[in-house]
Parts: structure tokens; C-alpha cells; sequence
């Protein structure tokens, strides 16, 4: 009897332990604790009231993620009564949380998106923040780039930087190959390649596993065939019906079939490890990456190489033969913060003022993280091939943003998909990328 | 005596009821759970799948059962399909005899057994995740698989293991097949543990050779063991998500692709909710009616007594 009973109480003792466990481990990093905020004081620039708000952001490497964690730093300074609690996520596993958490009941307060077709699907949901009047006194001197966070007119998001697609080049692996000067046209882009395998380098490196970097090639080789108005037209209307999307897709097949990328590239992911194509890039084991403004931040956490930024160089993408886009038009976008309706207002929209500001804006671009949104601010980057990047977006007579986010999110994707798909298959039609806008659902 | 009677009667009842509150509280919250966390949400992703929704506004647009048509004509979910049938197959053509021989083998006593043992279900414990970076960090081109490959002299036989759409798949299935052995030979063990060894030795006396003991003795009775490993395996290839996901997030080109994988790919990727539940319910449809026929045909002996009598 008596052992029966000490095997109950046991018992009992367990179940409660692994309750009350499982119970208090529901609260994780997203805490939407914003207390009573002054709702009334639009014109003040600091609330009254004790404010925390969470900040979803994809800086999850150094630099930049030690940059903002100063930024956090110096805007507590300034504004005793607002906390920012700094929640930083990998880049893919970002994507994919942010919809649930839109959906759901705590959504972030400050969040991460780029802007545009994107940021219109997630409007949607109801629970982003149209902060046009807190914002409207200084967002025009961001200038004219900053109006893809623009929904319906209204200001839903803020940019705190911009970003141009280019390549990025190995300065010692090109004098290693005997490349004088960076290629101005696709064929001399073949030669140089080329030239490259002939002295044992990899040419050029993709991150084909996460299908994103796949898109970047596709929609440059669009972007010079086509003119700015039809690619205009085709991310309003969602069709990629005009011809010269078959020719981009010829274009892009004739290049593959050239061998310019790494071994088993379309097992390469983009970031976050060694030998993610980023990684090969800063290593040394390939010459080019045509890639973002944010690749030597991206790189330099994956080496040890303290050079590397120096090591980089820039170049447009070149120039195809015939096309009838403009050789000088870039694909880029930025990126930006919301705030959602859970914020506290007017905290939220100060503290995404504070990011634009010239001191902020200083440090950010320092890391490498990208161009600046804040014009003021582009004499600050650091990272010598960047001023070439922001020399070229500044002078680009138009700037495509990438497909994926100038279109509404599921043909977006499905085009990243298929573009990836091609990838493993190439061929010179292309009809699986332009049939996937309009895709499953 | 009258006396006695009611007592009886008052007796029969108060066990009635006793048994009654005891089955509702013990059965009560696993019931509660159960119902709210499988069934209802079972229920409402059938509901969602009948709309095209991408998770952000309203539900308005019913489309009925559109998104299964859009499904099954979907190329790449009929691959989709195919790839966890063949992975399916694959985990009970290969991992059983494997499970089967290795369990075997540790079933007799040899120095450094219990060794042995720990050595072969440590992968089961590693998380999937740990599994996954681990693999795909080896299997890179020339990593540490394809190093000892040439170093063992078979280096004709390197492919690009993650990169390779025609080797993705398998790649995949050997990786799986790391992880989860051990769990089928833990299982077999400890099926073996149930059967006595006097029968093993009778027959040995009554001149058996071991290859007979095993074939006619050992195997019957360890059917309803395999029999359960069965179910498990074949229910949890049918879902299988993590590991495929990491290695090669079901590509290149959805190569690697289970239905799992094509699910996360297209209802959170791609932000089209209702269509991936479509497919979370056509899953849940493969998974049920594979459970049915399975407990209906090849369990049924294992649960008689149990579930065709009443419980006393």
C-alpha cells in the first residue's frame, strides 16, 4: 500500500512539473508587451509612457548585426522611454515566419520587408500600420526610391537602405587570369570565363540551392532585352508575355551553356556558411558572384580574411548584344520596416526616422550592409567597390526592382521557383518561367 | 433476504459510476487534446482547402475543390508523390532486412555488445537537424565523402550527392537510412527479448541449422514486431519532411521533393495557404487510408482479444 501511494504522489509530481514546463516555455522571443502609450500626442516625438517594442530584423551575422545593436544603444540614449528588443533571423527562416506571425494574434512590432508587390500582399492581413502621417514631415528627402514602401498612396514602411544587383569580382583572381579590365558585354563576360578555367579558377559562383540568386541572372538578362516600359507593364498586369522574355531565357541558356559556375552549383546555397557561394566568393575559390550590394557583408563573416573588402571590385552587369533595354538600368530594390498595428505609435515611426538619420545611415552602410536610403549619406561607404555599385544605381536611368517583390507574392515566388527549376534543365524557350506568374493558387 | 438485494443493487451501481468517472478523467484531457489538436484542425484545413486564401486576408474566394484539381495536374506534385512512394518502398525493401540482420546479429552475446549496441542507435537520438548540416557539410563536392571514396579506390563512383538530380533522391534515402535504423533495430531487439530461447534451443536439438531456427522459428514469431515496425516506417515515410528539407530543401528543381516538402514550398514559401492545406489534406487521405487498410488486413491478429472483445 504504502509504495502505491509513493508511486502516486510521484506521479502526480511529474504531470505537474511537465505542465507548468510546458506551459511557461510558450513565451519565446516575440513579447507583445506595449503598454499604455500616448495615442493623443501625435505631435510629440517621445512618448510618455514606458514602451518596449520587438524589432524583427534579418541582420543575424556581423558586422551589420553589431551595428545595430550600437544603433539600438544610441537610440535608448536619446529616448529613455522606449526599448527595442532586437530579434534577429537568417534571412530564409525570416521569409517564412513573418506570414504566421502577420496572421497571428502578437505580430512583431517593427518587421523586415522589401517593399512593393510584397509589401502590398502583406497590407492584406490588416495588421501593417499606415504610418503616412507620421512619417509624411521628412520622408521626401529619402528621395524618389523610397516610394516602393508606398501602398495605395499611403506610407506603409520606411527603407533604411537600398540595394543594386551587380557583379562582384576578385581583383587577385582576375590579375591571376590575366583580366586587365572588368567585361563591358556579355561575349567579352564569355571570354574572360574563359580565360579563368584556362589558369584554374572557377569563373563565376550562384547559390542555386536557395533560388533567389538564380532570379538575379534571369531578370538582368530581361531587363537588357526589354524595354522599361514593358517590364513595367508585365509586373502590373503579372504576365510575361512580350517576346523579350523568350529572348532573355535564349540569352541565359547560351551563357549556361558556357560553364561559367562553380561544381554542383545547384546544391550551393546563397549565405550563412562557408561554402555557400558568398563564402567561395570571399575564400578565393571563385572570381565572380553577380550578386547584391550586400555581399561583403554577407562574405566577410565567412572568412578570416581581414583584406577582403579591399579585394572585392564591382561591376555592372553587361551589356547584350541587340537588346532593347538600356545597358545602364539596374535591378535592385532596399529594404525597409513597417510597423505593425500592435506598435506603439509615435515610437515606432521615430525609431525607423532615427535609421534614416545621417549618423545612422553612416553606420549602416559602413558594414557593408548596403547603399544608403538617406541620399545625404553616400559619401560614408566604406567598402571602396560600393561607391562604384551606388556610382552606377544613382546613374541608372531607370531601376528595375527584382521580380519577386514587384510582383504579388505567390506569382513572385513561383517564379523564383521556376527559374530555379530551369536552372537544372536549361533550355532556350523559357516557357516554364513565364507560365509560372500564374501558377498553383 | 430483501436487505441484501438492495444492497446489491446500490453496490452494482456505485462501481458503475466509479468506473465511469475514472474512464472520463483519465481519458478526459487525452480526449480534449486529441479532438482540439488533431481532429479540429483536420476539420478546418478541409474547410480552408475549399478557398484560395493566401494567408493574410479574409476567406472569399470559394473555389470548391479547384486546388485539388490544380494539384493532381500539377507535374511537379505527381513527382512529388512518386518520390515518398519510392522512399517508402525503399525504407522497407532495405531498411528491413537491415534492421532485421543487425538486430539479429546484436541478439547473440558478444564482448563489447552493449558498445556495439549504443554505436549503432546513437544516430537515432541526434536531432534531424544536426543530421541534416552534418550530411550536407560531408557530402559536398569534394568533402569528406568523396575523400575517402578516392582514398578507397572508388573514385569512378563520385557523383555531386546534393547537386546530381538524378542522385539527389537516394542521397536523401541513404541519409534517412542513418537516422533511423536504429530505431528499427532497437525495436527488433526488443521483440527478439520476447521470444524464448528454449524454443530456439529445441529446435536446434531437433537438428535445425541456424539458418532454419532463424527462418522457422525466430521470424514467425517476431512477425507482429515487424509488422508494427512496418506500420511506423511506412507512416512516417509518407511524411517525411525535416532532413530532406535541410539537405536540399527538396530540390535541385524539386528533385528531392516529398509531399511534405512540397507542401511547406507552396503553402508557406509561396504564401498560397489553401493550397497547401489542399495537399496537407491529400497527405492526411494517403496516411488514413494506408492506417485502415494496414490495421484492418495485417494487424487485425496482433489486436484480437483487444479489440474485438469488449473490454471487461
Amino acid at each position: 500500500m504504502r509504495s502505491s501511494r509513493a508511486l502516486a504522489v510521484v506521479a502526480l509530481a511529474v504531470t505537474t512539473a511537465t505542465a507548468a514546463a510546458a506551459c511557461s516555455s510558450g513565451s519565446s522571443s516575440s513579447s507583445p508587451s506595449t503598454s499604455t502609450s500616448a495615442s493623443g500626442s501625435s505631435s510629440s516625438a517621445s512618448t510618455t509612457a514606458k514602451v518596449t517594442l520587438t524589432w524583427w530584423n534579418n541582420a543575424n551575422t556581423q558586422p551589420l548585426l553589431g551595428v545595430f545593436n550600437n544603433l539600438i544603444k544610441q537610440f535608448e540614449a536619446a529616448n529613455p522611454n522606449i526599448t527595442i528588443q532586437n530579434v534577429p533571423l537568417q534571412n530564409e527562416l525570416f521569409k517564412t515566419k513573418i506570414t504566421p506571425a502577420l496572421r497571428g494574434n502578437s505580430p512583431p512590432d517593427i518587421y523586415q520587408q522589401w517593399g512593393s508587390g510584397q509589401q502590398a500582399t502583406q497590407v492584406q492581413s490588416g495588421k501593417v500600420a499606415d504610418i503616412s502621417s507620421q512619417v509624411s514631415p521628412w520622408i521626401s528627402s529619402l528621395g524618389t526610391p523610397a516610394t516602393e514602401w508606398q501602398t495605395n498612396g499611403k506610407w506603409y514602411g520606411v527603407p533604411y537602405d537600398l540595394h543594386v544587383v551587380g557583379f562582384w569580382y576578385r581583383k587577385d583572381l582576375f590579375a591571376k587570369a590575366g583580366i586587365t579590365s572588368p567585361p563591358t558585354t556579355i561575349p567579352q563576360l564569355v571570354s574572360d570565363d574563359a580565360k579563368l578555367r584556362a589558369a584554374g579558377i572557377t569563373p563565376i559562383t550562384v547559390g542555386s540551392k536557395d533560388g533567389w540568386p538564380d532570379a538575379f541572372w534571369w531578370e538582368y538578362f530581361a531587363v537588357r532585352e526589354c524595354s522599361q516600359s514593358t517590364i513595367t507593364q508585365a509586373m502590373s498586369s503579372v504576365k510575361l508575355n512580350a517576346p523579350c522574355f523568350t529572348k532573355a531565357s535564349a540569352d541565359l541558356n547560351a551563357f549556361v551553356k558556357t560553364n561559367p559556375f562553380e561544381t554542383g552549383f545547384l546544391g550551393v546555397p546563397a549565405q550563412s556558411v562557408p561554402n555557400s557561394s558568398v563564402g567561395l566568393l570571399a575564400n578565393g575559390k571563385a572570381a565572380m558572384e553577380l550578386q547584391g550590394d550586400w555581399d561583403p557583408a554577407a562574405g566577410a563573416g565567412l572568412t578570416s580574411d581581414k583584406n577582403l573588402n579591399n579585394q572585392l571590385g564591382w561591376f555592372p552587369f553587361p551589356a547584350v548584344p541587340g537588346g532593347a533595354g538600356s545597358p545602364k538600368a539596374v535591378l535592385g530594390g532596399g529594404d525597409g520596416y513597417s510597423c505593425t498595428t500592435s506598435a506603439a505609435e509615435p515610437a515606432c515611426a521615430t525609431f525607423l526616422q532615427f535609421l534614416t538619420s545621417a549618423a545612422a545611415q553612416k553606420q549602416i552602410v559602413g558594414a557593408g550592409a548596403g547603399l544608403p536610403a538617406n541620399p545625404a549619406a553616400a559619401s560614408d561607404l566604406t567598402v571602396p567597390a560600393e561607391q562604384d555599385a551606388s556610382a552606377a544605381n544613382s546613374a541608372a536611368p531607370y531601376i528595375a526592382e527584382y521580380f519577386d517583390i514587384a510582383l504579388p507574392t505567390t506569382p513572385g515566388q513561383n517564379l523564383d521557383n521556376a527559374v530555379a527549376k530551369w536552372f537544372a534543365s536549361p533550355e532556350p524557350t523559357g516557357s516554364g518561367i513565364i507560365s509560372s506568374v500564374s501558377g498553383p493558387a | 433476504m430483501p436487505g441484501a438485494v438492495r444492497r446489491g443493487a446500490r453496490d452494482r451501481r456505485r462501481r458503475k459510476l466509479r468506473k465511469g468517472a475514472e474512464l472520463t478523467i483519465l481519458l478526459g484531457p487525452g480526449l480534449v487534446l486529441f479532438l482540439g489538436f488533431v481532429l479540429a484542425p483536420i476539420v478546418v484545413g478541409a474547410y480552408y482547402s475549399l478557398y484560395n486564401w493566401d494567408g493574410l486576408g479574409p476567406l472569399t474566394d470559394f473555389t470548391g475543390l479547384h486546388n485539388y484539381k490544380i494539384a493532381f495536374n500539377d507535374p511537379a506534385f505527381v513527382q512529388a508523390i512518386e518520390h515518398t512512394l519510392i522512399l517508402t518502398g525503399l525504407a522497407l525493401v532495405i531498411q528491413g532486412p537491415l534492421s532485421l540482420g543487425i538486430a539479429l546479429l546484436l541478439n547473440r552475446k558478444f564482448r563489447g555488445r552493449a558498445l556495439m549496441r549504443l554505436v549503432v542507435f546513437a544516430p537515432y537520438v541526434l536531432p534531424p537537424a544536426v543530421t541534416a548540416v552534418m550530411w550536407s557539410l560531408i557530402l559536398q563536392p569534394g568533402g569528406f565523402v568523396d575523400q575517402v571514396m578516392k582514398s578507397a579506390g572508388l573514385g569512378g563512383l563520385v557523383q555531386l550527392w546534393l547537386a546530381n538530380v538524378h542522385v539527389v533522391l537516394y542521397t536523401n534515402f541513404a541519409v534517412l537510412t542513418w537516422q533511423y535504423l536504429g530505431f528499427g533495430i532497437v525495436l527488433l531487439l526488443a521483440g527478439l527479448q520476447g521470444i524464448p530461447v528454449e524454443l530456439r534451443e529445441a529446435a536446434a536439438i531437433d537438428g535445425a541449422t541456424p539458418w532454419q531456427v532463424t527462418w522457422r522459428v525466430t521470424l514467425p514469431l517476431l512477425a507482429p514486431t515487424l509488422r508494427i515496425w512496418g506500420f511506423i516506417t511506412v507512416i512516417g515515410s509518407l511524411q517525411v519532411f525535416d532532413i530532406i528539407w535541410l539537405m536540399t530543401q527538396g530540390g535541385p528543381a524539386g528533385a528531392s521533393d516529398s509531399m511534405a516538402t512540397y507542401m511547406y514550398r507552396t503553402g508557406f514559401q509561396n504564401q498560397a495557404f489553401s493550397y497547401g492545406t489542399a495537399i496537407a489534406i491529400i497527405m492526411f487521405i494517403f496516411c488514413f487510408a494506408f492506417s485502415l487498410i494496414y490495421q484492418r488486413y495485417a494487424l487485425r491478429r496482433d489486436t484480437a482479444g483487444a479489440l474485438t472483445r469488449a473490454v471487461a
